[in-house]
């Protein structure tokens, strides 16, 4: 399948999940200088509650894609070899894969 | 593909390149994310810590406490200041704001002093 428009795509996708992260960040930090949670209780009971779990998994979800399009950038830009370049390119798209797994059993597990 | 002229001149000596100050918050914004990247791991790993309960939270501020760790915090959180601050320059570019030389200028040296600012006072707050 002939795929269009992929390098819009990508730059949608980094502008798109940059200005989300902008906000959640700047959220997440008023949040932590307004109403500092002292002790486990309330950072757990903030983290998990179910808006803010949802935010954090968007952010996660806009973190990776914006991860992955800087990274797959950079990999085009300065390897050339096809077979390092590829090889590269898994290896950041396995660790991302991983990472978004590892925050969702995260968020999962520790909601209830 | 038209054969390229093998003799053409390369110039790479670093040291003798002239870098305007756009270019070095471009290269410092492509550094900073692949170094943002990195530290993903350390996050998630903090993150997970600390909702394991209250012994893992103590866990997590201890890590978070330890001298390394902090010196790779400090390290990030310049990283994160810069790219988002070159980051706002560059969202802001593509609606036209600050395109023209001079403003882009100022707010290239803006966004360089600017995270090394943030890493100043985050160095302040935690050592």
């Amino acid at each position: 399948m002939k795929r269009k428009y992929t390098a819009l795509r990508a730059w949608v996708v980094q502008r798109v999940s940059a200005v989300y992260m902008l906000l959640f960040i700047a959220f997440f930090l008023v949040h932590l200088t307004v109403d500092p949670p002292q002790h486990y209780e309330g950072w757990h009971t903030w983290i998990t509650g179910s808006a803010m779990s949802v935010a954090t998994a968007a952010f996660f979800a806009a973190l990776l894609a914006h991860a992955w399009v800087g990274l797959r950038d950079v990999l085009m830009d300065y390897v050339h070899v096809v077979t390092v370049r590829v090889a590269l390119l898994g290896l950041v798209g396995a660790g991302l894969a991983a990472a978004g797994l590892w925050v969702v059993h995260i968020l999962w597990t520790r909601h209830v | 593909m038209p054969r390229l002229n093998k003799q053409r001149p390369v110039f790479f000596n670093l040291a003798e390149i002239q870098m305007p100050v756009g270019a070095l918050t471009s290269i410092t914004h492509r550094i900073t994310g692949v170094l943002l990247f990195l530290g993903i791991p350390l996050c998630v790993y903090v993150l997970d810590l600390s909702l394991q309960g209250p012994a893992g939270y103590g866990q997590a501020a201890a890590l978070l406490a330890y001298l390394p760790v902090k010196g790779a915090v400090i390290v990030l959180t310049w990283a994160l200041a810069h790219h988002m601050l070159a980051g706002i320059r560059h969202l802001l570019s593509d609606i036209d704001i600050g395109a023209q030389l001079p403003a882009s200028r100022r707010s290239a040296w803006i966004a360089n002093i600017g995270g090394l600012a943030v890493a100043l006072l985050a160095a302040g707050a935690l050592l």
